[in-house]
């Protein structure tokens, strides 16, 4: 990685670390939903989706808004879902993100299905899909490992290990030693990285994409990391983990362990730092105040996205809703 | 050219596989057998094993990567080995399939098919003769087709390919060799959402849909030959329902017979049964009458007769209702 991209992937950082502090003090003010922050885990998700095209598929799920923001979803988009729009889902044409998936694994065989539909078409466009821990005890995580690898799918598989889901420590999770050694099993590599060094996440990725790309099918990563924060905001830490386990984490937050690396190579100081900050600030407050002025929804928009076209039952019920009867 | 359901299923698979490059079929045992009931067969020789896919046993799986295939551009049709094998897919087809144009408000959307055998009268193993249709239909966002006839068989499994919503395309495992219908070369794509009105009647409205057509339709030459004018409506379509025809027809006979192989609490036949008290009580001079399978798990060989509703108790439901009205 050269200190370009390090740069850029550093002010990456900073920016979704701004943005998921920003959301819990607007959940804690009423103006978000439920929110599940990703504080800690910045890295494996800021160098993994570095090392994408901008058209590849990003099947992540409810804690990996970071990502998704790298690979194009607008952020006023992922505000707006918080804030109960669906409008939050409607992703824009370019861009090739599925709206986050909040039931636990379901989601991974749609990246399995996605990149084997480019294969189809003979398009070099390959998947990747987000998923923790927990969601490695998922039947739909055997399902999608076992047919991307039969099929040689170009999908890569990165698993955020981050301690804990909810409050089922990994150990209680699974009695492998490692999630990637369950790719194995599968007949697929898998790999074992420090989740909180952006350079092992995005060299490890990139490899990844690249074998995905090639034709030689998925690969499994696992970004060993943490969640610093709570599940979501409607949970407590403090009844199931330690603040010492916590505070262990702390001395390898991701974004101090890359500011330090680029101060020792001349590329960052407190102007810089005080810049990118308010230009995070800027960018949030911009994407707030668009998801906010959001224009209400009506009945219309509730019955308007079942179908292409709605059915007369539909059309009926709307009209119902909407006459007071 | 006389043809069964099966066939024209086949037909219409081998026609959509050869019209759009986007269309593939993928289940367990599609593709070198034909699948267990071989609606497939001879297809992956035709078209390909790229196109004709043979999946490890996961329903779920096979759903969800469909469901990947549909928003990345396919027009997968997939396959449930039976009705009961399904269930372990109901994780996709509810919280994925049905909702991801909802959730991207139009921007993604899942056109693809699930074709699901269902139904009772082959004497199988526990699982395989489940009619749970009304599931799918409770489910917002899906369309559930159920044809009786070969005709239909073919038309509409053409037109859930080409739709651009996910389609519970449901397949009368008894009936799959049991009726034949002489099909044109090029068979008409038949409209979803379009019940059928088989035999015209005065006295009665008789309304069913897929399996149990056949014991409709004989109950239906029993009483004619009684003097009793029912007419006979296939739904083919459960969503979206063609509820006009249904009023209509009520409107006109002023009395419903509805029957279903499903059991019978919070059936599809109870939706039609509120249909028709919401919006025709007036024109009704009998209760309306359900004949369904029972809320008892379906059951194995030796107990389906008592299980599945028969000519007999059709007639005498027909009857008892036409001899009930005021």
């Amino acid at each position: 990685m050269d200190d370009d991209l390090a740069s850029r992937l550093y002010r990456a950082m900073v920016f979704a670390r701004t943005y998921d502090r920003k959301s819990m003090a607007l959940q804690k003010q009423g103006r978000l939903a439920t929110y599940a922050p990703f504080e800690g885990q910045e890295a494996a998700q800021a160098g993994s989706a570095a090392a994408l095209e901008v058209d590849d598929w990003m099947i992540g799920t409810y804690r990996d808004a970071a990502a998704m923001w790298m690979q194009g979803y607008p952020m006023e988009l992922l505000y707006a879902g918080r804030t109960g729009h669906e409008q939050g889902g409607q992703v824009p044409e370019h861009v090739n993100v599925l709206p986050p998936s909040i039931t636990v694994g379901g989601h991974m065989v749609h990246a399995v299905g996605l990149a084997w539909a480019e294969r189809l078409q003979g398009s070099s466009r390959i998947a990747i899909t987000y998923f923790g821990d927990g969601a490695t005890s998922e039947g739909d995580f055997h399902e999608a490992m076992n047919m991307a690898a039969v099929q040689k799918i170009g999908v890569v598989f990165l698993c955020q290990n981050n301690g804990w889901a909810i409050s089922l420590p990994t150990s209680e999770q699974t009695a492998s030693e490692t999630i990637a050694e369950k790719a194995i099993a599968y007949g697929m590599p898998g790999i074992q990285v420090d989740g909180n060094d952006i350079f092992a996440v995005f060299d490890a990725t990139r490899e990844a994409v690249d074998r995905a790309r090639r034709g030689d099918g998925p690969t499994l990563i696992e970004a060993v990391t943490y969640r610093m924060g709570p599940h979501t905001t409607a949970d407590d830490p403090g009844r199931y983990r330690s603040d010492d386990e916590r505070a262990d984490w702390e001395r390898r937050d991701p974004i101090e362990r890359l500011r330090i690396y680029l101060s020792e190579r001349g590329r960052w100081d407190e102007e810089w730092q005080a810049r990118i900050e308010q230009q995070a600030t800027d960018e949030i407050e911009r994407a707030i105040a668009l998801a906010e002025g959001m224009r209400a929804p009506s009945a219309a928009d509730m019955f308007g996205a079942m179908f292409a076209e709605m059915p007369s039952h539909l059309a009926e019920q709307l009209e119902e809703a909407t006459s007071g009867r | 050219m006389t043809t069964t359901i099966a066939q024209a299923l086949n037909r219409a698979l081998d026609d959509a596989l050869a019209s759009d490059d986007r269309v593939l079929l993928m289940g367990e045992d599609v593709g070198r057998t034909g699948g267990v009931f071989r609606i497939t067969d001879g297809l992956r020789d035709k078209h390909g094993s790229h196109r004709v896919i043979d999946t490890p046993v996961a329903e779920s799986g096979i759903a969800g990567v469909g469901f990947g295939m549909a928003v990345g551009g396919m027009r997968p049709v997939i396959e449930m080995q039976f009705m009961g094998f399904s269930y372990p897919a109901f994780d996709q087809i509810i919280n994925h399939v049905a909702r991801i144009r909802n959730r991207s408000r139009h921007r993604f959307s899942a056109p693809m098919v699930i074709r699901i055998p269902y139904g009772g009268g082959i004497g199988a193993a526990e699982h395989h003769s489940e009619s749970a249709e009304a599931i799918y239909v409770h489910t917002p966002g899906l369309k559930v087709v159920v044809p009786s006839r070969p005709s239909d068989a073919y038309g509409l499994l053409r037109a859930a390919i080409d739709d651009p919503d996910p389609v519970v395309f449901l397949e009368p495992i008894r009936l799959y060799r049991a009726v034949k219908e002489e099909l044109p070369d090029q068979p008409e794509h038949v409209e979803m959402g379009r019940a059928s009105i088989e035999n015209e009647g005065r006295d009665v409205s008789l309304i069913s849909y897929g399996a149990m057509m056949k014991e409709c339709r004989e109950a239906v030459k029993r009483l004619t030959d009684d003097g009793i004018s029912t007419e006979l409506i296939d739904l083919r379509t459960l969503t979206p329902l063609d509820t006009e025809t249904v009023l209509d027809s009520v409107a006109k006979t002023s009395r419903a017979v509805l029957v279903s192989e499903a059991p019978r609490t919070a059936g599809f036949m109870s939706e039609v049964s509120a249909i028709i008290s919401e919006r025709a009580m007036f024109s009704l001079t009998a209760p309306v009458r359900r004949v369904t399978g029972w809320d008892t798990v379906f059951p194995l060989k030796r107990s389906e007769s008592l299980y599945l509703p028969s000519t007999d108790r059709i007639v005498s439901a027909v009857r008892a209702t036409v001899e009930a009205s005021v």
